[in-house]
């Protein structure tokens, strides 16, 4: 049997991709979120949560709707990149944000939760700004519980369908993600292929999933941990 | 020299009762006792002089800089007010070392300078040797010294102690003491130090803030309150006095005496001036200055008889409880020699005798 590794290398790529720079963005928002009271707060906890609960299919439309060649985002990323977006590897990187953002604000904004607001105070006191703050003590403090979100993010990444399918399609070679794979191969009756790409994401998914585990104890300095 | 004037609202909620802050204060060099039963907002006290905490009104000065101003909507951030802050957990930084603690804190210095710094501050705190562990691995003791040596290492203008001792077992308490006063005599920083234990305030304090509910309801050297408790309510907080509900007989300022009704009894006192006949009044005695006697017979003058309910022994002496909520306290020996007492009398000297 001749097996296309491209779906998988492609995953891989995309997910990595995707929970690098969901990391960025999901830390910044947890942290807003986290230690920040301003008007809209509550909107936009909402609007992080979105895509957790709205199917993949309305997504993907959305995300078709602002991304695509019509749209002014479309044009801008055209302007600026020479091609457009949609029907492109990094549409599936933009999908795979989309899936596993909420999920790191979400465990990102309890991870800055559970620290002990003491230290912070102390902090402030010893005359640190707030970006030292948070690069010298919140994020460290609140490492552990965060790596673990990011592997988490990562696996979620890894198995984006839905809007993947819609926004970067399924184009062999081009677009075709592991989880667009299976499908296609199933389909078209490849079940050796399928059972192949299976096994290979769950075991992958499955060594992730041990290594957020092991991440997850309450972070350093945790409001128990400090009394 | 700190000078506060401080108002903070909470306004009751569903869950909790509302609050008020709202005490005026100044404190110059030494150690300046904040003391009050939990709840009289001296913790929060602190706060707003740190700057966590913004007041509603009024306005904080620290030697020549204002700290707050409700006025002119001055609110410095804590990180440049320059008041060290030893908290009550002490707040060290878990994921760094102590040496790394202090660096934290000196920070703002050139990076030679700060590594002098902090050395020096290691070797004055006896902690050199553990300079390279974490929290978690430290002692109690070499905890409390780094959080001290950690607040003062930026020379702050004034330095907060909320609750230092809450917790500390006796041979720490004592070890926070003596680093406290070795703290004072080698920094000549101001102190500000939260407590609600008496005892502390003895150890340490220069002057004693009494907080209640809030509000500042006396201030003087730690033995002047004790000895003079402004109101019912302080001499309560302070714990250690009889307090026993009077009316006056009779008032003579030439002979500087008083005759007061304590139920069934009179009692002969000094003159208290600016009361009137018929006054009600509360006599404050502490234990320590009644005598205990045997009931021989009818009582002398300034007797009154009394039953023994509970002997308490305490470390220095033996307080003996009597109906009524009176309490005695003697000395060992002193006791020994009456234990064997029947029916007691409780002498009260009259110039010991205090009106509130």
């Amino acid at each position: 049997m001749q097996i296309d590794w491209f779906p998988l290398w492609l995953s891989l790529r995309v997910a990595a991709l995707a929970t690098a720079i969901a990391t960025g963005l999901g830390l910044w928002l947890a942290y807003l979120l986290a230690n920040r009271n301003f008007q809209g707060k509550e909107v936009l906890d909402a609007a992080v949560t979105l895509p957790l609960v709205l199917p993949p299919t309305v997504l993907g439309y959305f995300l078709l709707v602002v991304l695509g060649r019509e749209s002014p985002l479309g044009k801008v990323y055209e302007w600026i990149f020479g091609g457009p977006l949609v029907f492109t590897w990094q549409a599936a990187v933009v999908a795979a944000l989309f899936h596993s953002t909420p999920l790191l604000v979400k465990s990102a904004r309890a991870a800055f939760e559970s620290v002990d607001r003491g230290y912070e105070k102390a902090a402030r006191n010893l005359g640190a700004s707030e970006g030292r703050l948070f690069w010298r003590v919140t994020l460290p403090l609140a490492r552990r519980p965060i790596f673990a979100a990011a592997a988490l993010a990562f696996a979620r990444s890894l198995g984006d369908f839905g809007i993947t399918i819609m926004l970067a399609g399924n184009i062999p070679g081009r677009t075709q993600t592991v989880s667009v794979a299976i499908y296609d191969a199933v389909e078209s009756g490849n079940g050796a292929l399928a059972r192949t790409l299976v096994l290979i994401i769950s075991g992958v998914a499955l060594v992730i999933l041990t290594l957020a585990n092991r991440l997850s104890p309450a972070p350093l300095g945790s409001r128990q941990a400090a009394g | 020299m700190i000078l506060a004037r401080i108002r903070k609202r909470f306004p009751a909620g569903p869950d909790s009762t509302g609050f008020a802050l709202d005490i005026e204060f100044q404190a110059t060099a030494g150690v300046t006792v904040l003391f009050g039963s939990s709840g009289a907002g001296k913790t929060l006290t602190l706060d707003c002089i740190a700057g966590f905490v913004r007041p509603d009104e009024g306005r904080i000065l620290l030697d020549d800089e204002i700290l707050f101003d409700a006025a002119t909507e001055v609110h410095v951030p804590p990180r440049a007010r320059h008041c060290g802050y030893v908290f009550q957990n002490y707040a060290l930084f878990p994921h760094m070392t102590l040496r790394k603690n202090l660096e934290f804190a000196a920070e703002r210095r050139p990076r030679l300078e700060r590594h002098k710094q902090v050395t020096r501050m290691l070797e004055q705190f006896h902690l050199t040797e553990v300079a390279g562990r974490r929290p978690h691995e430290l002692s109690g003791g070499q905890k409390q010294r780094c959080s001290i040596a950690r607040a003062l290492i930026g020379a702050p203008k004034l330095l907060l102690l909320d609750e230092p001792a809450r917790g500390l077992d006796a041979p720490l308490r004592a070890e926070l003491y003596t680093v406290l006063r070795q703290v004072r005599a080698d920094f000549g920083t101001p102190i500000l130090l939260v407590t609600h234990d008496l005892d502390e305030c003895f150890e340490l304090g220069d002057e004693m803030l009494v907080l209640r509910e809030g509000r500042l309801v006396q201030s003087g050297t730690p033995r002047k309150v004790l000895e003079q408790p402004a109101s019912v309510e302080v001499a309560r907080l302070l714990g250690s006095f009889n307090l026993l509900a009077a009316e006056i007989l009779a008032l003579d300022p030439g002979r500087n005496v008083s005759l007061v009704r304590v139920g069934e009894f009179e009692l002969t006192g000094p003159y208290f001036p600016g009361r009137l006949l018929g006054d009600r009044i509360w006599l404050c005695v502490r234990p320590e200055v009644l005598a205990a006697l045997p009931r021989n017979g009818k009582p002398g003058p300034n007797q009154i008889p009394a039953q023994l309910m509970r002997v308490v022994e305490k470390p220095q002496s033996v307080r003996l409880e009597f109906s009524g909520d009176l309490a005695v306290d003697l000395s060992r020996p002193e006791y020994e020699r009456q234990r064997q007492n029947k029916e007691w009398l409780i002498e009260f000297p009259p110039q010991a005798l205090r009106a509130l």
